[in-house]
């Protein structure tokens, strides 16, 4: 009756959600070939960010629908100043070690950042629930959804063009896929790599910044929200293949409505059903379902 | 005759100087250690007011200013040391932490403990230490019920009682309930408090029906699919003991669509939120403070002495882990008090304490304690839940009603599980 | 013939040395004693990840072994009520084994990140299974009580023999390993590391390789885990969670992957790191540690053993 929609409505807003959280990690992966643990903490901050701007702005009892432009400029500003300052203070002395290293690094950064959002902010809950309720609801039949909802989903459709858009069609966009294609020969082509490394990582923690910030209005802005995060971010870019946008996509939307159904038809399940899920992704088809298969380097 | 003055000179100078020694031993303060949680998702909702709790605790023991019975300062006279660690990190970590305070930082009694696993853990390194160990918080029952301990007291109610006591206030209050939901965090905490009530409340009414129990990972933050599926359902009541960043996002998530509202919602620990004005309650929302704690306690010269140092120094209200923090820390004086009295005046060592404080009856800014279980290790109490209902912006209680321990405990010798099975005879 | 005997001799002779001084060190720094066991009982999980990083390979499933081995030596004495610690660490460490036997079939045909992301999977299933199980207290876990040993003891040894008792096995798990690192099945590790391929024109089997490395380094985890489970007394789901494995990823690299030693050198720093971060600074801990971690990274990539063998081939030159 009222189930079958509900989950599906369910699922697809949180697919959006997972799609938002996730882009940002595959992008990064894909161009720099990093598995960029410390994204949970980007997430936070952008949270924290946003959570400070709204809560100045809302106590100033300034018009409240100005709160969306702030949570948009929170992800941005926060995601570009944390991205710029990480990826050339920290990580760029560690591009020439392998991947195990790379991955301990950005692990090392993620536990710096989760302390210092705590010295910044102490350990009390942030809420600024406000923009949440603010827009309305919709309903079917005795369920009702906040319109927010169409914000998150706008803004994870609108990311996923966005990036497709650029990556397709832009110039910079183009010699990003060879970045991403072939590193070397990248470089022997004398495209400046260092600097879309760098681009790169602060478009990824702006992505991630941006999911805090368009998430903070719907929960309580407290440490630790990016742990789980990050989970979530790698299950659903591990399903769809690290680096393929198009499988970051599909990704969120497979996670987003296994767990769902789940939720309204077997809650006992849910615990595990992710890892169980990558799991089984992941032998049948290791590169995830999107990526191209790539031929091994003798 | 210099020699004989020599002598007497000699023997008075080494009687003043252990007169001196005893006095210093006197004064040597009484190192306690207090573990809760200070980072972290339980810091702000648990570890934050407890530690605060200590903070007022600490400053008016030592001045002399709590009133009646526990006037001295200190424990019997002697200063107090606090030193504060943090529960985070794990039980491994913690079981390293308790060793170190005992062996390198020297304490003489430990008191905390939010979080069931760490005093599962904790218990029998207390016994192995020979360390007086004072559990504030945790609520697993099983710290006495599989096995006894020693070193280790209790001095609040386990966690049983929330349960049971939440299964006959909602019977209580909607005795036509036909079905029930539920929605909890998926590890031990929220896994026994469902077990607890829903086995409660088939007792009380065996012909209830289920319509969805909801649980969530600990930590998930979006319980949009969780909202709806508990909405579509359509319960009669909903059972939670979601706490801190968790509750808070359930409740932001659920205000805009209603879920509350439609849904009277039982919080077990909600009165944790009650303190938050940017957090709104709805009406109806039946809320729990693990105890007559909080907003529940009962008026007497400690509750009020206690509400007013607590805001004079931390500038709000004090929570319900502040007040089960309180009575701790009181009832270690208490018992303390005691065995110097039966000590005949002199500072007790740590066995004379242990049987001052077996089967102890003292009072807290709650209420009167007992140590009544655990063969006098662990204490009872009454539970209180209360309707939430905002009169002029300002929220409130009304129908408070406060369920006996003997009606909500299992008795000396029971399990909890086996008690609640068996049809909660009392 | 006569150069490896003496290498051989050489082995047991520097293992022997550092358990004694190991068994020194815990009982004259008593209060020490207990950070040193845990240590020592995660470097064995750190060892067996030594193994795997040798051929190439990051797993964050050594925590699931851990995990195991804790969780078959308290059930075993729950359930089967063997006290004995022998028959509890053997029943720890071929449980495990068999685990990673079994899964190191189907994980021993991934490379990279693919074989990372597995094993995370994996050990976090094993935690989604625990967490839901009540029968073995879900995520409050159950405590253990401690072992006896044959006729002595009277069924309950003492924390110093314990400690003692530990340090033996590891000295003797050392030896084990660096035999094993000797052998031309250990010695293949780096080599697949470098070139899988070329590996295999060899005529070697790199799957096979890494089938063994992976179901030895899981016996080891499972190991650690009985020991665990002794000196801290208390086990939970928390062992399967993927920090800890990635605790004992840090150790590893902390350490170095050079021998045998390197990732015992790895933990004991680890936890006094800890230790005296959670004392001193207790609201930046995770500062210091991820700090350490980066300075390593950056100074010291082959990890603490590389400055033990600058400093024991400076004495050798020096005279």
């Amino acid at each position: 009756m009222l189930m079958l929609p509900a989950a599906m409505i369910d699922g697809i807003m949180y697919a959006a959600w997972l799609f938002l959280v996730a882009v940002g990690l595959t992008l990064i992966y894909g161009v720099m070939k990093i598995l960029n643990l410390a994204h949970g903490a980007f997430y936070t901050l952008g949270a924290y960010v946003a959570a400070t701007f709204v809560g100045f702005w809302l106590a100033g009892d300034y018009n409240p629908y100005y709160s969306y432009l702030l949570l948009l400029l929170a992800g941005v500003i926060g995601g570009l100043i944390l991205g710029v300052v990480v990826e050339r203070g920290i990580l760029r002395r560690f591009y020439k070690e392998d991947q195990v290293v790379l991955l301990l690094v950005t692990y090392a950064i993620f536990l710096i950042l989760e302390d210092v959002v705590k010295m910044i902010w102490g350990v009390e809950p942030y809420i600024i629930s406000q923009p949440y309720g603010l827009l309305g609801s919709f309903n079917i039949g005795l369920l009702y959804y906040p319109n927010y909802n169409f914000v998150i989903l706008g803004a994870a459709i609108l990311s996923g063009v966005g990036l497709a858009l650029f990556l397709k069609f832009t110039r910079p966009g183009k010699l990003l896929r060879v970045v991403i294609h072939d590193r070397e020969i990248s470089m022997a082509l004398g495209i400046n790599v260092q600097r879309y490394f760098l681009v790169t990582f602060v478009a990824g923690s702006i992505l991630a910044a941006l999911g805090g910030a368009l998430t903070a209005p719907t929960i309580s802005v407290a440490p630790e929200i990016g742990v789980e995060v990050i989970v979530l971010a790698f299950a659903v870019i591990v399903i769809g293949g690290l680096g393929s946008l198009p499988g970051a996509a599909l990704g969120a939307l497979i996670v987003g409505l296994v767990r769902s159904f789940a939720v309204h038809y077997f809650p006992e399940v849910e615990l595990f059903s992710i890892y169980a899920v990558m799991a089984v992704v992941l032998i049948v088809r290791p590169m995830g379902l999107f990526a191209a298969a790539e031929p091994r380097k003798i | 005759m210099s020699h004989q003055i020599k002598v007497i000179s000699a023997a008075v100078a080494v009687a003043l100087f252990a007169l001196g020694s005893t006095a210093q031993a006197d004064e040597k303060p009484i190192k306690v250690g207090i573990v809760t949680f200070m980072s972290g998702a339980a810091a702000g909702p648990f570890g934050v007011p407890a530690r605060h709790g200590a903070e007022v605790l600490f400053e008016e023991l030592n001045a002399g200013k709590v009133p009646a019975p526990y006037d001295s300062v200190g424990f019997g006279g002697t200063p107090l040391e606090f030193v504060y660690i943090d529960e985070s990190g794990g039980t491994s970590q913690q079981v390293t932490e308790f060793r170190n305070m005992v062996d390198r930082a020297g304490v003489d009694m430990v008191i905390g403990y939010t979080s069931s696993g760490n005093c599962l853990a904790i218990a029998p390194v207390a016994e192995e230490l020979k360390t007086l160990t004072m559990l504030y918080d945790c609520g697993t029952p099983r710290i006495f019920e599989d096995d006894t301990h020693h070193y280790v007291f209790r001095p609040v109610a386990h966690g049983t009682m929330d349960n049971v006591g939440a299964a006959m206030y909602a019977v209580d209050q909607k005795p036509n309930l036909e079905t029930y939901a539920g929605i909890n965090q998926n590890y031990a905490w929220g896994q026994d408090s469902w077990r607890d009530f829903e086995g409660a409340l088939k007792q009380l009414k065996p012909d209830v029906k289920l319509t969805t129990s909801q649980m969530p990972k600990l930590g998930a933050g979006q319980y949009n699919a969780e909202i709806s599926a508990i909405m579509a359902s359509n319960p009669d009541i909903l059972h939670s003991s979601f706490y801190g960043g968790d509750l808070e996002g359930l409740i932001v998530q659920a205000q805009p669509r209603g879920m509350m509202e439609h849904v009277p919602t039982i919080l077990t620990t909600g009165e944790t939120i009650t303190h938050d004005n940017k957090i709104k309650i709805p009406d109806g929302t039946i809320i729990g403070a693990r105890g007559p704690h909080g907003v529940f306690a009962p008026d007497s010269e400690l509750n009020t002495w206690f509400r007013n140092a607590y805001r004079d120094q931390i500038k709000g209200d004090p929570w319900y882990p502040s007040y089960k923090m309180a009575q701790t820390i009181l009832g270690t004086k208490a018992a303390y008090e005691k065995a110097k009295a039966d000590n005949g005046g002199k500072a007790p060592n740590t066995e004379q304490i242990i049987a001052a404080f077996k089967g102890l009856t003292f009072v807290s800014p709650s209420g009167e304690v007992k140590m009544a279980l655990g063969n006098g290790h662990q204490a009872v109490q009454e539970v209180v839940y209360g309707t939430a209902k905002n009169v002029d912006g300002k929220l409130t209680f009304e129908h408070v009603k406060r369920y006996p321990s003997e009606v909500v405990t299992p008795p000396e010798g029971v399990k909890s599980e086996d008690w609640i099975k068996n049809g909660m005879k009392h | 013939m006569k150069v490896s005997s003496m290498l051989r001799q050489q082995h047991a002779l520097i293992a022997l040395l550092a358990t004694l001084v190991l068994i020194a060190l815990g009982i004259g720094l008593s209060s020490w004693q207990f950070v040193v066991v845990v240590a020592l009982a995660k470097g064995l999980a750190a060892l067996g990840l030594v193994l795997l990083l040798r051929c190439g390979l990051v797993s964050f499933g050594q925590g699931l072994y851990y995990c195991a081995g804790a969780y078959a030596v308290g059930m075993a004495m729950s359930y089967l009520g063997i006290r004995d610690l022998v028959p509890l660490l053997l029943l720890a460490t071929v449980s495990a084994a068999l685990i990673a036997a079994l899964l190191g079939v189907l994980l021993s045909r991934y490379r990279d990140i693919f074989f990372a992301i597995l094993t995370l999977a994996f050990t976090m299933i094993l935690y989604g299974l625990l967490i839901r199980n009540p029968v073995l207290g879900g995520s409050d876990g159950f405590n253990v009580l401690s072992p006896g040993f044959f006729l002595l003891a009277d069924g309950a040894l003492s924390r110093r023999t314990m400690f003692i008792i530990t340090a033996v096995v590891v000295g003797v798990s050392i030896w084990a390993v660096q035999r094993y690192l000797a052998t031309p099945m250990g010695r293949l590790g780096p080599a697949m590391k470098d070139n899988e391929i070329r590996v295999e024109y060899l005529g070697a089997s790199a799957r096979r390789n890494i089938f063994w490395n992976y179901t030895l380094a899981g016996a080891l985890a499972g190991l650690g885990g009985g020991l665990t489970s002794f000196s801290i007394g208390h086990i939970d789901p928390d062992l399967a969670f993927w920090t800890t494995s990635g605790e004992f990823l840090f150790i590893a690299i902390l350490g170095g992957t050079r021998n045998a030693y390197a990732p015992f050198l790895g933990a004991i720093a680890l936890e006094l790191i800890r230790s005296l971060a959670f004392q001193y600074v207790p609201n930046a801990w995770q500062i210091v540690i991820g700090v350490s971690m980066l300075v390593i990274i950056i100074f010291l990539p082959g990890g603490l053993i590389s400055i033990a063998r600058l400093w024991l081939r400076s004495s050798a030159r020096g005279g």
